[in-house]
């Protein structure tokens, strides 16, 4: 651990804007307002007045999600899902932060792909997904690369943008102690872009899994998307959500992890 | 033969492309030796150029005419003899007090032991034994400016550039940080080049005073030995009767320029 932060002991601390929230206040109120949802939504559907049908009922979906895990049946779905969403999250990350280091280093290399950059930005990856599935099969690669797409822009802008928000003070003195180039990237670019570079991979797990799932809706024989397009293609509303849930779970989950990687690494900053 | 000059600016003049076109010239003509183990304090109104003067030094910024001479040898990008302490903080956000000081060291390739061992004695000197796990933000001002003066003393340089680092201090810290820095200087005795708009400040601590004038294409205005009696204090010396003189004496040099410097500002 780093230095004893007087702060986080049992005193009583001085705060910026009146009565700090109770945690436990906050917290009862958030499951209040999904309870209240969730009844309201089967008091509609068992009344009628929401066709069960198409919106299905909250029991119902929750007691399905029950029988998956139960049997294990969505497992290797699940796990195929998080594979897809995982590769393409590391591969889009480190082809967006690699990109976005050299672009923003060398002005020529900014200069040449920015037109190109801008073309396969404004183009909307899903279309994307039916060439990848006829170029690498059925399979998890396809899923890789439209997922990877999607993460590898968001990664890379703010990677760049970091990397040109760098304080000159700052850089300018890490040049006069006489930082080499490589010096000045590991010491100073990376260290400054990495707030930057987190808050992009907030967005972009979300989107490795967007790009997983619409992957494996296109065509596919195992994965969440699989199973959402097996259950709509037999009118199975209550599957569809149940495989919804599961997959925002899964970000959830793992942003968790990021968010803990984050607070550790950022650790230097006022207020961390 | 004499010894090379630490610093030298021949006919040195800086030029920006103005926002709007044209050619903005901030220095002209700038011609300066600075001999070894001087401590120089450049003074001038706000906005002369200083600051870039102190750059060209630092090889941060090449000059399209005249050059600079660092010990007899023509300056190519950074001066390799020179540490630069910055108005601003200039420290590491994200490394602590101790990775800050010995950052020189790493970047020379000094042992990690061997750099931590020399950073800690650096860290007592200056009165922060106890903080190295800190991080910047978890310091005062005060206590930056101290960490910044050992990150660019840890490297023994035989110059060292300062743009007025003591600018944002409150006036007792000032002093307190004037004091230190002449202890330290005492004992090295390195070239030093020191920026600030305060005249007191310039004479307290130089053993010569140059004027720069109002800019743009600031010259050269006054170059002033100051002969006052070392070891200093800064807080004393200012009643001395020789300070006064000498004060009276560069502040009728500087009042013109600082007057110009506020006219062109409010037309």
């Amino acid at each position: 651990m780093s230095a004893e932060r007087p702060e986080q002991a049992e005193e009583r601390v001085a705060s910026t804007g009146g009565k700090p929230l109770d945690r436990t206040l906050v917290l009862t109120l958030q499951i209040g307002v999904f309870l209240l949802l969730m009844a309201t939504w089967e008091a509609l559907s068992a009344s009628k007045i929401l066709d069960p049908f198409y919106f299905s009922r909250p029991s119902e979906i929750f007691a399905k999600m029950a029988v998956w895990i139960y049997t294990g049946f969505i497992l290797p779905h699940l796990a195929v899902t998080l594979l897809e969403a995982l590769l393409a999250f590391i591969i889009g990350t480190a082809l967006g932060v690699g990109a976005g280091l050299a672009l923003a280093r060398v002005e020529i290399l900014a200069r040449i792909f920015d037109p190109y950059i801008r073309i396969f930005n404004a183009l909307p990856r899903v279309i994307l997904g039916p060439i990848f599935i006829l170029w690498f099969g059925l399979g998890i690669a396809s899923k890789v690369a439209l997922a990877v797409t999607l993460v590898f822009f968001i990664v890379f802008f703010n990677t760049f943008q970091g990397i040109r928000e760098v304080d000159p003070v700052v850089r300018n003195n890490a040049r006069m102690l006489q930082a080499s180039e490589r010096q000045l990237l590991r010491y100073v670019y990376l260290p400054s872009a990495l707030a930057w570079i987190f808050s992009s991979l907030h967005t972009s797990i979300g989107f490795a899994l967007v790009g997983a799932v619409v992957g494996e809706y296109l065509g596919a024989a195992e994965g969440v998307g699989y199973v959402v397009a097996q259950a709509q293609g037999v009118f199975d509303t209550t599957g569809v959500f149940a495989g919804l849930i599961l997959t925002s779970a899964l970000v959830l989950v793992i942003d968790m992890g990021i968010n803990r990687l984050e607070r550790y690494l950022l650790r230097w900053r006022p207020g961390a | 033969m004499t010894a090379a000059p630490a610093v030298a600016f021949e006919g040195v003049t800086i030029r920006f492309r103005a926002p709007k076109g044209g050619v903005h010239t901030v220095l002209t003509d700038i011609s300066l030796e600075i001999a070894d183990g001087t401590f120089l304090a450049i003074v001038g109104p706000s906005g002369c150029g200083k600051s870039t003067l102190l750059n060209v030094a630092a090889g941060l910024l090449e000059p399209p005419d005249g050059r600079t001479l660092v010990f007899g040898e023509p300056l190519r990008g950074i001066n390799r003899h020179a540490a630069y302490l910055f108005q601003q903080d200039a420290l590491l956000p994200w490394r602590t007090v101790l990775d800050n000081v010995m950052l020189g060291l790493v970047f020379r390739s000094v042992a990690r032991e061997q750099a931590e061992r020399l950073a800690l004695r650096f860290i007592e000197r200056v009165g922060l034994r106890g903080f190295e796990d800190r991080f910047p933000h978890q310091l005062s001002g005060g206590m930056r400016k101290r960490v910044a003066l050992a990150q660019s003393w840890i490297v023994g340089p035989r110059i060292l550039l300062m743009d007025e680092p003591f600018g944002a201090l409150d006036v007792q810290t000032r002093q307190i940080m004037e004091n230190e820095l002449l202890d330290l200087w005492q004992e090295s005795r390195q070239t030093v080049l020191f920026i600030t708009h305060d005249l007191e400040e310039a004479i307290a601590l130089a053993d010569r005073v140059v004027v720069i004038s109002a800019g743009p294409a600031a010259r050269v205005k006054g170059d002033y030995e100051v002969t006052l009696a070392r070891p200093r204090d800064v807080a004393e010396i200012r009643l001395n009767p020789d300070f006064m003189q000498l004060y009276k004496r560069i502040w009728s040099d500087l009042r013109d320029e600082v007057r110009h410097s506020y006219e062109a500002g409010n037309r």
